[in-house]
């Protein structure tokens, strides 16, 4: 298990433990963590998980693909460490990982 | 607002029921929630039916909305295998197939849509299958392996999908559609070629233009389907994929009124203020086309369920969203937004034959819909473009050259 901290915009804290294997997105899903919408369920298709990576965690949570990148470009208020979190995987090398969630994912 | 003493019934476990159970414990309603579903499986996601769960890419466990523990946790009684038999408006209570009465405060209908069935000779014919649910999929999984020939009849989005997951997977595959193009009723004829061409390269084949007079078969199993004029196409088995209708039967017996599906309002509420509905069952206003029309989509379920669960615990109605779709086929991501509705001309973004490309429609200088292939900008920013309801040039527009972000300067 990874244990994963999801920060709302407001703040609001939710500590996750979430299975290898399943994306950064899922995890949030299945757990009922609000601000990660994810319409599509993880297709790349429409950048409603968008998240914000801990600064410490860009490297571990790797680079996004040429549609993820086009898909982000368009989304609102993106930062240079914005993701797509259905596009990161969970491994046990994500331990510890923290994401911020934007002020709307529409 | 309600309070933790109003009792929702959800009739229906589907991506819309399970959404708006989970919407409405995330909007912070604690009240009791009784989700009713007639499949034997908790809440889960249908698209991957067709797409990563038909290849194997994605196992069942991977399609939960929720863990099955979610439910119990949340105060949500999960009926599975059981539908609501009939609504008592008056009493406000709805009767379960099994027979138990269960009052509401809050009924939301979410029934869903049934694929629409052939009435001709050989329908009922073991290897005549449908792809609506999990235990469909199963089936379809179980009939296209290596060299295994699967004709499909209806060239929509499922006959698509299905015949991509069926080549990978190594079966041979012959559409048949009734209408010249395939997708004919749901994009636009330069999509429908190049979907055509793309498929035709992988190994698929069309039958255009053709009817279905009969499914032939032997010992009770499918063997052909019987092309109107005779032709015999052999097969192990078929997959019907012609449409879908509402199941709106419970809403219309109780009085609602239904014209292909259960008409609601903006806030999903049908003409009983204690009753919505939501998803595919529904007949829907759409206030960025000012008209109404029935969606069966992932993103209608989940508008819907956000409107339900506002209504229900008192928070503001998010905005209306411009309608989408996707599908995944092959190498390909199809994204579409918006509809063509009343559109006069169409822009073509890109060249078709790079398998990179968006087709535009526009009524006068307004954007009513695009078609993206493998084009995420003209999407994201056409979504855009849909809502915002200003005049663009199409002279930029079709230029690849100007981005879509100067196009929307």
């Amino acid at each position: 298990m990874a244990k994963i901290k999801y920060v709302e915009h407001d703040g609001t804290e939710h500590d996750v433990d979430v299975k290898p294997g399943m994306s950064v997105m899922e995890g949030a899903i299945r757990n009922n963590v609000p601000g990660i919408d994810a319409d599509c369920g993880g297709a790349c298709a429409c950048a409603t998980c968008h998240v914000y990576v801990d600064e410490a965690w860009r490297d571990k949570t790797g680079t996004p693909s040429a549609m993820e990148e086009s898909m982000l470009d368009f989304a609102e208020n993106v930062e240079p460490n914005s993701r797509l979190s259905c596009q990161i995987k969970v491994t046990d090398e994500l331990d510890g990982l923290t994401v911020r969630m934007p002020e709307s994912q529409h | 607002m309600a309070d933790a003493s109003t009792q929702v019934v959800i009739l229906g476990a589907g991506h819309a029921g399970g959404s708006a159970a989970a919407f409405l414990r995330q909007y912070g309603f604690d009240g009791p929630i009784t989700l009713v579903g007639d499949e034997p499986i908790a809440p889960y996601q249908r698209p991957p039916l067709s797409k990563a769960w038909l290849k194997g890419e994605a196992n069942a466990d991977d399609l939960m909305l929720k863990d099955e523990s979610w439910y119990a946790e949340n105060n949500c009684r999960l009926l599975l295998g059981v539908t609501g038999a009939a609504i008592d408006r008056a009493g406000k209570t709805v009767t379960l197939s099994t027979g138990e009465t269960v009052p509401y405060d809050v009924l939301v209908i979410a029934t869903g849509a049934r694929a629409r069935k052939l009435t001709i000779a050989g329908a009922d014919l073991e290897g005549v299958l449908e792809l609506r649910t999990a235990a469909d999929a199963e089936k379809l999984k179980a009939a296209i392996g290596p060299g295994r020939r699967l004709a499909v009849v209806g060239g929509g989005y499922v006959g698509l999908e299905a015949a991509a997951s069926g080549r990978a997977l190594g079966a041979e595959v012959v559409i048949v559609e009734r209408e010249s193009r395939c997708l004919a009723r749901v994009a636009c004829e330069p999509l429908s070629t190049f979907f055509q061409d793309y498929h035709r390269q992988h190994g698929v084949v069309f039958e255009l233009a053709a009817g279905v007079e009969a499914f032939e078969g032997e010992r009770g199993h499918i063997t052909g389907v019987r092309l109107t004029g005779g032709r015999v196409i052999a097969c192990d088995a078929v997959l019907v994929g012609v449409g879908a209708m509402p199941n709106e039967e419970i809403a219309r017996e109780a009085g609602l009124p239904c014209d292909n599906g259960v008409l609601v309002d903006l806030e999903a509420r049908t003409s009983d203020p204690s009753i919505f509905a939501i998803g595919d069952v529904t007949h829907r206003p759409l206030p960025l086309y000012e008209r109404t029309h029935r969606l069966e989509s992932v993103p209608n379920a989940l508008e819907q369920a956000k409107l339900v669960a506002s209504a229900i615990a008192g928070r503001p109605l998010p905005a209306a969203e411009v309608p989408w779709f996707w599908s995944d086929q092959y190498d390909l991501k199809l994204q579409i937004a918006g509809l063509p509705f009343e559109a006069d001309t169409i822009v073509v973004r890109g060249e078709p034959a790079s398998a990179k490309f968006a087709v535009f429609h526009l009524k006068g200088e307004l954007l009513q819909s695009v078609e993206a292939v493998n084009a995420a900008p003209e999407f994201m920013m056409g979504k855009q473009l849909i809502a915002r309801r200003t005049p663009i040039s199409r002279e930029r527009l079709a230029d690849p050259a100007v981005s879509m972000k100067e196009v929307a300067a």
